[in-house]
């Protein structure tokens, strides 16, 4: 048993402890937050054995290991990561600690809340670190469908529709990678259902064209790939706070992950011919979803949208397929997921408080709740691409990839996409302008209300100290990065 | 002939029989009082029957009345498989049998389901078109009995005659199909026709009728119109039997004969199958989306059902047909838990079955709610339930033959299905219930247990890659 299968047990263990132990919400809340410590603790402890085995090891994952389940079918559950998948983990184990501090207060069936969220986490753990493409698969399918009734029973507004739709485009999105991964193995002629062994193999270019199509669009639709975004907002504004959280910090890093584990780096030759398809679609998608954000009213709505640009930009940058490029879209699913799940955790705080997301309805913030709002500043600033922050390390990285391509179609893919900052500084900007510098709307209400708890702080203050650290010395994670990718581009 | 040989290849009908006539005596001597003790009698006896079945041969083979009947570890593992099913039927069935209207009946209700289970396995056992004949009948004609058991419901009455017009049709086109196989090829064994067969027009119009008839059984899509009538008309234990029991009876006949008989044609039958699959896939699944009872809905989500088993067949690999399999034995598992949830929620409203009483059912009855949330994804095909690896074995057998199309049209109607399925979830989660009607159900101890059985099987049989093995190494015998 190797120390990565921890990571799906110990979501199964606080499943077990929540369905056996717990009875009130203190109990409820001391099994999450036990866990996330232990599930952080862990998350430390491989970090420093990855750098230890990277030093002494150039296997292309560590940490492998294997058993055999339906021998006859060659399924097995092989795990194993790399840079980038310990990074991800390292993400979500981030963003699925502070989420837990975003729900402290949730007041409705509060074990069944936690107990889909714990569902929710063996789905992503268990995706990133299986490198047999069953398994991965199956981790996929369990991390998408608690959504519905997270979304269905704790959501607002029309959480209903919302729930509906998110729930079937992702499975009409997973439906596309369930033929394609069935279809790379069976194509392939290899024994075994693990990454690593199929990526040695070659598949009949006629075949590859039709899973490279299949498997980058059914994991796009989950990266919110142009014309399949519109669950994200919907899905994204009915969600509870957590839930957001997670699905837009770690969630939609499936879909990026996946099209970088499974269609690039299984279907080369197709990848590269058919790239352009769909860096046309990701162009439209990043300057789409910034154009929509700036006539959005509804803050959390903005924020979907930018995630759709945002991921747009990650798809983008993975189908440059240079080692530059790809650094800056493993960085910006990073810098993402942090942006975006302090974005959430803070529109969440402001909607307990002020029962409206309605940026016409709230103003002049600064002055009431100046922790919360000094917050929302950094975060927009992130989100912006400002020197020092995350996001302008990811986006910079991926537009010098992107510039080194001297023809003519990605060139001017490239500078329409560029444009997307300029656009983002505009919603970015006009929102933090309306809503906290503005002038106090419905005076009497809010003139009372309280500035952050201690649990939104602490949420909060890491997520903020993850961004500063990535935007201050961002060569550790893009060494784990680059070291990865080489065996990547080496195939 | 040998005689110790003979007893031991069907040991397992013998069991069956013996265990039918001592409820028979028990039925026609038993006083008044001992009529409580009926349900555990023949749990008890079912029970010792199926565990004893389980451990005494699954090493045995041979043929017996000169090679018309075959006695082999894959036929008494499939007819453990359906002796599994037709033990939770009958603990569902309890509490609506000792209803104050049933209880004199109970004894014929175990009894003829006995039988047409005997007759399931003669189909299942059939070497010879004659035996499969008869199985077929002695499982059809005690079946419209069943369906019919209501029988001062105007329902129950209907679906009782709509049946036995639709079995008697269907007897006559397989009786139609087999003169003409006779005709041509002079034989009603099995080995005998797929030795001789030269796929002579005449052959194949003797296939098509004799596969229609089984399409009948199946409720394949063009000989689907009876199955929503019937399955809303007859008692719910009954309908979870047909949708369970009679339709896996009906593929793993077919599995055999398509293979043993028509393995030589399969190039013909082939594209019908093809063809028939992604109709019903897709007719079944938009159907099932406007339906407003639930009875009603579960017959079209059998159907498409039925459809992805379909697949398997298709495939025609070993891996094709444990996976088949495999799928029928979790699809059992996953209708069971749901008839299961519908019996008892009928009892309780007075046999109300439209989908509005499962309106907030989470809220008064959690733990029904959650099961039948388990069995819907189970059938959807979504992790880590039992339902997500049958379907995705099932779509690996079918590209294992380069059905990419097929594949796809089913894989995309999985989303269909996913929908209607997450409709009724909605109703029972996201539904709110007015206050006053909030109650708990109570359920009897039988169905619980049940329940819990098919709970059970739901959550584990994916994971215990075991039973896929051994099925496997029983598979290899029949191709």
């Amino acid at each position: 048993m190797s120390i990565l299968s921890l990571f799906v047990i110990i979501p199964v263990l606080m499943i077990v402890a929540l369905l056996l132990v717990c009875k009130g919400i203190n109990s409820i809340r001391l099994v999450m937050v036990l866990g996330a410590v232990v599930l952080i603790v862990l998350v430390i402890i491989l970090t420093i054995l990855f750098f230890h085995e990277r030093s002494i090891s150039n296997a292309k994952m560590l940490f492998v290991s294997s058993i055999k389940w339906y021998s006859p079918l060659n399924i097995s559950y092989t795990v194993g990561i790399d840079g980038v998948s310990i990074l991800m983990l390292i993400l979500s184990v981030i963003v699925m600690s502070t989420g837990i501090l975003s729900s402290w207060n949730i007041n409705n069936m509060e074990k069944e809340y936690f107990l889909w969220y714990c569902i929710l986490l063996i789905g992503v753990f268990g995706f990133f670190i299986s490198i047999d493409l069953f398994t991965m698969f199956l981790f996929y399918e369990i991390a998408l469908i608690p959504m519905y009734l997270l979304i269905g029973l704790w959501g607002t507004g029309n959480k209903e529709y919302s729930a509906m739709k998110l729930t079937l485009m992702l499975m009409g999105g997973s439906v596309f990678i369930m033929f394609g991964i069935i279809g790379i193995y069976h194509t392939s002629g290899s024994i075994t259902m693990n990454i690593l062994e199929i990526a040695k193999l070659y598949i009949p270019m006629g075949y590859q064209r039709w899973f490279f199509l299949s498997t980058f669009l059914g994991f796009g639709i989950l990266s919110a790939l142009f014309p399949f975004h519109t669950w994200s907002p919907d899905g994204h504004a009915s969600a509870p706070t957590a839930v957001s959280m997670l699905h837009a910090g770690v969630l939609m890093k499936l879909g990026g992950y996946g099209c970088f584990r499974v269609a690039i780096y299984l279907l080369p030759e197709a990848a590269h011919e058919l790239s352009w398809i769909f860096l046309i679609l990701t162009s439209i998608g990043v300057i789409y979803g910034a154009f929509n954000a700036v006539v959005q009213t509804d803050l959390k709505y903005i924020n979907a949208y930018s995630s759709v640009s945002h991921c747009g930009l990650v798809l983008f940058a993975i189908l440059i397929m240079n080692q530059t490029a790809m650094t800056g879209a493993i960085m910006q699913m990073l810098s993402h997921g942090l942006t975006t799940s302090l974005f959430f955790a803070l529109i969440g705080s402001i909607y307990n408080r002020m029962h409206t997301r309605n940026i016409k309805e709230i103003g002049g913030i600064m002055k009431i709740m100046p922790f919360l709002s000094v917050c929302y500043v950094i975060a927009g600033l992130t989100s912006l691409g400002l020197p020092g922050l995350s996001g302008f390390i990811s986006e910079m990285t991926i537009f010098v990839g992107a510039f080194q391509y001297s023809d003519l179609f990605h060139r001017v893919l490239t500078i329409v996409t560029c444009c997307s900052i300029v656009i983002s500084a505009v919603y970015i900007l006009r929102t933090i302008g309306k809503i906290l510098y503005g002038e106090i709307i419905q005076k009497q209400h809010i003139v009372n209300l309280k500035d952050a708890t201690w649990y939104e702080k602490t949420s909060v203050i890491c997520l903020i100290i993850a961004i500063i650290f990535i935007g201050i010395y961002p060569s550790v994670p893009s060494e784990m990065i680059s070291t990865s990718l080489i065996f990547f581009l080496q195939k | 002939m040998n005689f110790s040989n003979f007893f031991l290849y069907i040991q397992q009908e013998i069991r069956l029989v013996f265990l039918i006539v001592i409820l028979f005596l028990y039925d026609i001597f038993s006083p008044k009082v001992g009529r409580i003790f009926f349900t555990k009698i023949v749990l008890i006896g079912f029970t010792i029957i199926t565990i004893l079945n389980f451990l005494s041969c699954f090493t045995i083979f041979g043929k017996i009345f000169g090679g018309m009947y075959i006695t082999s570890p894959l036929t008494t593992f499939v007819k453990n498989i359906l002796n599994i099913a037709t033990l939770l039927v009958f603990l569902q069935s309890n509490k609506w049998l000792s209803s104050k209207d049933m209880v004199l009946k109970q004894g014929e209700f175990y009894i003829i389901m006995l039988i047409s289970l005997l007759g399931m396995y003669l189909m299942i056992s059939a070497e010879n078109f004659m035996i499969l004949y008869i199985g077929m009948e002695m499982a059809t004609v005690p079946l419209a009995c069943l369906v019919t058991f209501n029988k001062y419901q105007r329902k129950s009455a209907e679906a009782g005659v709509k049946y036995i017009l639709i079995s008697g049709f269907s007897s006559g086109l397989m009786l139609f199909g087999l003169s003409f196989l006779y005709g041509s090829l002079g034989s009603f064994y099995f080995s005998n026709i797929n030795l001789n067969t030269i796929a002579s027009p005449l052959e194949i119009l003797g296939f098509i009728f004799f596969f229609s008839s089984l399409g009948l059984k199946l409720s394949l899509v063009p000989f689907h119109l009876w199955t929503a009538d019937v399955y809303e008309g007859a008692p719910t234990s009954v309908t979870a039997y047909l949708s369970v029991v009679s339709k896996g009876t009906a593929v793993f006949t077919l599995i055999f004969v398509l293979y043993k008989v028509f393995g030589h044609i399969e190039l013909i039958w082939h594209n019908i199958l093809w063809v028939l699959s992604v109709l019903t896939i897709i007719l079944g699944n938009l159907f099932a989306i406007h339906q407003k009872d639930i009875k009603r809905f579960f017959a079209f989500s059998s159907i498409s059902q039925a459809g992805y088993i379909l697949l398997g067949i298709i495939a025609g690999t070993t891996q094709g047909m444990t996976s088949t399999i495999f799928y029928v034995l979790i699809y059992l598992f996953s209708n069971l838990a749901v008839f299961g949830v519908i019996a008892i929620v009928e009892y309780q409203t007075n046999g109300d079955t439209r989908i509005k009483v499962f309106n907030g059912l989470y809220q008064s009855n959690p733990k029904l709610a959650l099961v039948m949330m388990f069995a819907l994804f189970s059938l959807g095909g979504i992790p880590p339930f039992s339902g997500f690896f049958s379907k995705f074995f099932i779509f690996m057998a079918a590209i294992e033959r380069e059905q990419y199309i097929l594949v796809f049209i089913a894989l995309l109607n999985t989303v269909i299905s996913l929908y209607y399925y997450l409709l009724i979830i909605k109703i029972m989660f996201l539904e709110k219930k007015e206050k006053n009607i909030l109650k708990c159900y109570k359920v009897d101890i039988y169905n619980r247990f049940n329940l819990l059985i098919c709970t059970i099987g739901i959550f584990i049989i994916g994971f215990l890659s075991i039973i896929y093995e051994y099925i496997e190494t029983l598979s290899f015998g029949i191709l």
